[in-house]
């Protein structure tokens, strides 16, 4: 008998189905991350007076909370207090706890794959919509609410209705200086920010096969700001290089026969997908947001012309923009150069390769995702280039990405940021965020404004 | 968990696209115990300047003074609500508000589940039957919608009413203030059975985490 065609999301999402009542299916969770925030999720499980159920995968990070400046945490007791809750929590349930200190922390998304916490065929959720980023190790990831939370603290299972599929497939490859950040926000633009709301995504394709780790890993994180809460890539060669060298992978036999099994975790040929988008690389240019929505970017060398229509004109008038005014040239008050998006080794090698011999004209603040990517750009002399461009070198974590921490922009100011989020308010009250790239952005500190940093960097570097 | 069944209230019109979850609720008042409720924090930023001020258009009747002669429980949201974070403090801040029923053209995945969680009930209408609904109660600001989770009706005016759908395991949920974790021991067997399975053949699933301290 002939096996159905299934998709990559399909094998693994039957591989964890425990029951179902015929809408929903109990799935089996393989790895639960939490961090301050889950401190709900914990009151609940407290409240419903049961266990933890499965400690020993269940992985406590501080990275929400943890400002770019740790001495300011002594003056912010409240801050300071949800770290400590996350800890007194993870010690009262027994559970790893990565905290201040420990040389493994980081944001949840760029430490927990570093470790080999995440690896392919897994069920991976956490209490944060960006845990699509593990889902480019051909994980089944996603981000869940506080009640969810509790309930796999509870029971290491989940009930979900399974989402429909979608398949991303991107054809050609990238341009010179054109990064998976670039894609992400050219394919958010094209499909809308709630363009695969319901839909697990599956990117394929040979630009996105011929991405690196970190750069996939930049891919799905994004893929929630389209709406769809899984994003993943299939295992590959590079996926299983990468993982050979983490501590908490498999090791000897044990990766072997775990290898071989992850060599089954692709879409068969003929495999259906609910919805199919193709996106042609070729067309993908550096891109900046201009508005309020991850949606609502622009190619750097486009003229700007959006909708005429209310959405635009509520998003131009928060970001203090007009109709018409060109991206290129803008300027910009501050940078960051950070988030669960943009902060791994890569991204700043490709912030360090503009900054190099340069001086920053606005404030910057560049964050490692984690302690381990601070101690390797320390390390291989990035942080020196960081400091000697007059640019800030912060504490990993989310820093910046998101006002929580006592990292924000000021009301009314303009910041060239590399995280994933353009909402209003999300760097502060009344800020105003625009999404780009790494060497974007850095280029944006040296210019103090928006420049086109394929032109920039030809000229700086000759 | 409160049962949701019948609901029937004016509507609070919120009717920007993309309203995300920074935006319904800012992360700096995550921190906030739940016990002080977090209505306090509902659309603040929107609400209010940095001085605390309101501010002209603040979406919410309160922040303006503007005049409501009931409590809100539902709520008519523009295309994508509840985008972004996964923060279940933003459904608590609607929850603690007062409403019971979200009705939008999409409800984004996240925010749906922890409304289910938490006795809020999301609706997703096709734009026609929502544009009627907005056009209806632009119209009549103080009169009533009602929203009936039983016969799955939504009713206005002099007996207009449109159907909408929602998944049967969610309704009962809500209809039922279903406590997820207590349901799910029923099935405890079944989870440590396939546990014990799924694990014996899939080894290298488990961490090893004496390698992390
Ligand atoms: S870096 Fe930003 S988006 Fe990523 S987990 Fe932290 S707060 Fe969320």
């Amino acid at each position: 008998m002939t096996q159905p065609s299934l998709t990559l999301f399909e094998k693994i999402w039957k591989q964890h189905v425990i029951a179902s009542d015929g809408e929903f299916d109990l799935l089996w969770v393989d790895r639960h991350f939490v961090h301050e925030g889950s401190f709900h999720a914990f009151d609940k499980l407290d409240s419903s007076g049961r266990p933890l159920a499965h400690p020993e995968l269940t992985f406590g990070i501080a990275d929400h909370y943890v400002p770019s400046d740790l001495k300011r945490l002594n003056d912010d007791a409240e801050v300071a207090g949800m770290i400590r809750l996350l800890e007194d929590n993870t010690t009262k349930h027994q559970l790893t706890y990565l905290g201040l200190g420990h040389s493994d922390r980081g944001i949840v998304h760029v430490a927990a794959p570093e470790l080999g916490l995440t690896l392919p065929g897994l069920i991976i959720v956490c209490g944060d919509s960006h845990t699509t980023t593990h889902g480019a190790f051909g994980a089944l990831a996603m981000g869940i609410g506080a009640s969810e939370v509790a309930h796999v603290l509870a029971t290491q299972a989940l009930w979900q209705r399974r989402p429909k599929t979608m398949r991303i497939h991107v054809e050609g490859e990238l341009a010179q200086g054109v990064t998976a950040k670039d894609l992400a926000l050219h394919i958010i633009h094209e499909i809308g920010s709630g363009g695969a709301t319901g839909h697990a995504v599956e990117y394929t394709g040979l630009a996105v096969s011929a991405f690196s780790m970190d750069a996939r890993m930049t891919l799905c994180n994004m893929t929630i700001e389209a709406g769809a809460r899984v994003g993943m890539i299939a295992p590959d060669a590079i996926t299983f290089t990468w993982l050979r060298n983490t501590p908490q992978a498999p090791q000897g036999a044990d990766f072997a026969r775990a290898e071989r099994h992850w060599r089954e975790l692709y879409s068969d040929n003929g495999a259906f997908y609910d919805k199919q988008v193709i996106i042609n690389a070729n067309e993908v240019a550096p891109r900046i947001t201009w508005g309020t929505s991850p949606e609502q970017s622009v190619a750097v060398n486009e003229s700007f012309s959006p909708a005429d229509n209310n959405a635009t004109h509520t998003s131009l008038a928060y970001m203090g923009l007009k109709m018409g005014d060109p991206i290129i040239g803008l300027k910009v008050d501050q940078v960051f150069i950070g988030s669960c998006t943009n902060s791994r080794l890569s991204d700043l090698r490709d912030a360090a390769a503009v900054l190099v011999n340069g001086t920053v004209k606005v404030p910057t603040l560049i964050v490692a995702g984690s302690n381990r990517v601070k101690a390797q750009a320390e390390a291989e002399g990035l942080a020196d280039i960081f400091r000697q461009a007059g640019a800030s070198w912060g504490e990993s974590g989310c820093s910046m990405c998101v006002a929580m921490n006592g990292d924000s922009v000021a009301p009314g100011k303009r910041c060239a940021s590399t995280s994933n989020r353009n909402f209003p308010g999300r760097q502060g009250p009344d800020a105003r965020t625009h999404l780009m790239s790494p060497a974007m952005a850095a280029a944006a500190a040296l210019n103090g404004k928006i420049v086109d940093v394929r032109q920039f960097a030809i000229g700086a570097n000759t | 968990m409160t049962p949701v069944t019948r609901v029937e209230s004016p509507a609070l019109l919120l009717l920007n696209n993309n309203i995300d979850t920074d935006q319904i609720i800012p992360a700096r008042f995550l921190r906030k115990p739940r016990s002080s409720g977090y209505h306090h924090y509902l659309l603040y930023d929107a609400c209010y300047d940095m001085d605390g001020k309101p501010r002209p258009n603040a979406p919410l009747p309160e922040a303006t003074n503007r005049e409501i002669d009931s409590a809100v429980e539902i709520v008519l949201a523009g295309h994508n609500f509840g985008c972004g974070s996964s923060r279940e403090g933003a459904v608590y801040a609607f929850v603690d508000y007062g409403v019971k029923v979200i009705i939008s053209t999409k409800v984004a995945d996240i925010f749906s589940n922890n409304a289910i969680r938490n006795g809020l009930l999301p609706i997703m209408l096709d734009q026609a039957s929502f544009d009627t609904l907005v056009t209806y109660c632009q119209a009549n600001p103080y009169a009533s919608l009602v929203v009936d989770l039983e016969a799955c009706e939504i009713r206005w005016g002099d007996g207009q009413c449109l159907i909408f759908n929602i998944d049967d395991g969610n309704r009962e949920r809500l209809l039922k203030g279903i406590d997820d974790i207590r349901a799910t021991q029923t099935w405890g067997r079944e989870i440590n059975e396939f546990a014990k399975h799924y694990l014996a053949e899939r080894p290298w699933v488990m961490p090893a985490d004496d390698r992390l301290d």
